[in-house]
């Protein structure tokens, strides 16, 4: 059995930790890419949402490679994604690839039949190996983000442009050449302490943006353009609402234990969204609150084209533009690889929001603060 | 000498080059069409400029603006490279008093921009539809064999405007044509075709946006008095149309190319000789990775001087290097 899973930014490389802890042959799908796309966009329904057309091309790039069977997760939430591996399985077989899929659904009380999917996917019917592969695996991943964070902070404030990202970039091509969690982890605190010791510069004056969106297009940096390196690169330090470990923490221990960390989140969306719309509506909308509240200078909405639960937040969002009196700005991203209108709309974005912090310097200046 | 500041705005339909002088007085301003040949325009443009001027001038700073700004920016030299959207507000700005509202139509792109004590404060550009643009009135006056020119005047004549759907150039098109089939006259056609675009513009761009005066209506398609007529009704309000609203973009370069210069920056503007180079563009596809990109290199008289296109940069980077081996 050779595994393969979908990309969503750095969730592979804890999937690769866990299923190598548990000794499951698996293959990574290649780095997203315009032919992961066109493969992808040929196979799906036209009118599907873009991260249903992604994946379908990391699948058959994967089986390309070898892949014989599909590890996903679903989530209860009422969106399109509910139906993710349902529906991919029947494109693949529409396609010509027979394969076995396993889905890994946040257990509603069917605990049996989750964990009948868990022992066939790892090989193993040892609980107590599997919650310390899976524990690995979630350091692991927390540890990714953590360093991407570090990236968020570092790279409008590198003194030499592009250092960050040479040492980011080269640590996802080095970690799919070394296998398990040692190896991985020390891999991560490497490229951290590289990343730590880049020079900054002291001058730059760097403003905050909160960005926040469909889960899969604000974490898959292919599909979002880059989003963090273009602002980064504009001298922008972001914040993003969702996170690949958080949603695996949110969604797989605290969920079906009745608990959730996301209560302040949706005690700030409260006012403007009382219950769960589908997706993370909800999220999008507190996550912009709490951005503002926390003195971020704007706030970016990006989601792929058709997506419901954001156009309701897409709604919502700029009564809370005028209520914290903060800049938003919504992309909404398609099959389109095109990058110039992408980047007016950020550039000028950027300007907007610097030349109203330097008002407000001045003002406050002016009023003897 | 005149000290000057020159402004380049390269679009997807226009070429717009404006020269300024100290007192913000425009010197010269030229208007040509892009013809999908950026490279060629913006030297026209100069030739143009050039052949206009009598005096004997120092331009002091360059900007470029529009799609094609970073093109036009290797090519000439220029010391502020800046967005459309900054651009136009900017100028704006600088012409008409404490505006509050830019609409903004030009060829491909339409936008919205807001402003507060003097900032731009919110700004919208179309997305995913080119339904109220530009190249949509262009097409449906073509197809009517009517000068674009006498388009907006042909719908100050209409008595009674006639509904067009106006939510997307396809359908907008089709229900046109039936319209026409049942026998309305053409300036009716052409009032409800700009009541739509302007329907669809302020349910597109302005939706959930505050519009507060004065209002300025700028870009190609301002010179359409149809359309600015259809806006004031819907509106309510006036509409100031600035005297040089098709060339705001170039113009904002030069203001931004001014304060550039007024912080005792050198320019970097190559001259007007760059009008006897000739360019050449070579297209190379890197096979390195999956994403095959596109790197674009622009060669001056032979000598490499700009690449672009790589998602990586690995090739963009290597300008530099290459320009001081082959030098």
């Amino acid at each position: 059995m050779k595994v393969t899973f979908p990309h969503m930014g750095n969730q592979y490389v804890g999937t690769k930790v866990l299923l190598e802890e548990l000794g499951v042959d698996i293959i990574i799908p290649p780095k997203c890419s315009k032919d992961t796309l066109n493969t992808g966009v040929k196979y799906s329904p036209e009118s599907i949402c873009l991260p249903l057309k992604v994946n379908i091309g990391n699948y058959i790039e994967s089986i390309n490679m070898g892949a014989d069977t599909i590890a996903i997760t679903g989530s209860c939430g009422p969106c399109r994604f509910g139906y993710y591996s349902v529906l991919q399985k029947e494109l693949l077989k529409e396609a010509g690839y027979d394969i076995d899929v396993i889905l890994l659904d946040p257990p509603q009380g069917d605990y049996k039949l989750f964990f009948e999917r868990i022992f066939k996917l790892t090989g193993t019917k040892n609980p107590y190996r599997i919650i310390k592969a899976l524990k690995k695996a979630y350091n692991v991943l927390k540890a990714v983000d953590d360093l991407e964070d570090m990236t968020y902070y570092k790279r409008p404030r590198e003194k030499v442009k592009g250092s960050v990202d040479k040492y980011y970039d080269t640590f996802h091509k080095d970690v799919r050449m070394v296998y398990g969690y040692k190896a991985v982890s020390k891999l991560i605190q490497e490229t951290k302490e590289r990343i730590l010791s880049v020079e900054e510069d002291p001058n730059r004056d760097v403003i905050k943006i909160g960005i926040v969106g469909e889960i899969y297009t604000i974490i898959e940096p292919f599909v979002s353009l880059d989003i963090e390196k273009k602002l980064g690169n504009l001298g922008v330090e972001i914040d993003k609402s969702l996170k690949v470990s958080r949603w695996l923490n949110e969604h797989l221990f605290m969920h079906p234990l009745g608990l959730s960390t996301e209560k302040e989140t949706w005690e700030s969306a409260e006012p403007y969204l009382k219950t769960m719309v589908g997706g993370h509506a909800r999220e999008t909308i507190g996550y912009a609150v709490r951005f503002a509240k926390s003195n971020f200078d704007g706030i970016i909405q990006v989601y792929p084209l058709g997506c419901m639960p954001e156009i309701v937040a897409q709604s919502i969002l700029p009564t809370v533009e005028k209520d914290y009196n903060i800049p938003y700005l919504c992309l909404i991203v398609d099959e389109m690889t095109g990058e110039a209108g992408y980047m007016t709309r950020l550039e000028a974005f950027v300007d907007l929001l610097r030349r109203r912090k330097e008002t407000f310097k001045g003002e406050k200046l002016l009023s003897g603060y | 000498m005149k000290n000057c500041y020159l402004g380049i705005d390269v679009g997807s339909v226009s070429t717009n080059v404006v020269l300024m002088d100290d007192n913000k007085k425009i010197i010269s301003k030229i208007y040509i069409r892009t013809n999908g040949k950026p490279i060629d325009a913006v030297q026209r443009g100069l030739r143009e400029v050039k052949s206009q001027i009598k005096e004997d001038i120092n331009v002091k700073a360059v900007g470029t603006t529009g799609s094609g700004r970073h093109l036009a920016s290797t090519i000439i030299g220029s010391d502020v490279v800046k967005n459309e959207i900054t651009a136009h507000g900017i100028a704006a700005l600088n012409f008409v008093d404490g505006v509050r509202t830019i609409l903004e139509i030009g060829g491909q792109d339409s936008k919205i921009i807001l402003l507060k004590d003097g900032i731009i404060n919110d700004f919208a550009m179309n997305t995913v539809c080119a339904a109220g643009t530009g190249s949509f009135l262009d097409r449906q006056a073509a197809r009517m064999e009517i000068d674009i020119k006498d388009f907006g005047g042909l719908a100050l004549e209409s008595k009674n405007s006639v509904r067009i759907a106006g939510r997307c150039a396809v359908f907008a098109e089709s229900d046109m044509i039936h319209k026409q089939q049942l026998g309305h006259n053409q300036e009716d056609i052409i009032k409800g075709l700009c009541d739509a675009m302007v329907r669809n513009y302020l349910n597109n761009l302005a939706k959930g946006k505050e519009i507060a005066g004065p209002v300025v209506f700028q870009g190609g398609v301002a010179a359409n008095v149809g359309i600015k007529k259809s806006f004031e009704e819907a509106l309510g309000t006036q509409i100031f149309v600035p005297p040089h609203y098709d060339v705001m973009g170039a113009l904002g370069c030069c203001l931004l190319a001014k304060e550039h210069a007024a912080k005792g920056n050198k320019t970097k503007f190559q001259g007007f000789d760059i009008i006897n180079s000739g360019y050449d563009v070579k297209g190379i596809e890197c096979c390195d990775c999956a994403n095959m990109c596109e790197v674009i290199e622009i060669l001056r008289d032979g000598q490499l001087t700009a690449r672009w296109g790589d998602k990586c940069g690995k090739w963009s980077d290597l300008v530099k290097s290459d320009i001081e081996r082959l030098a």
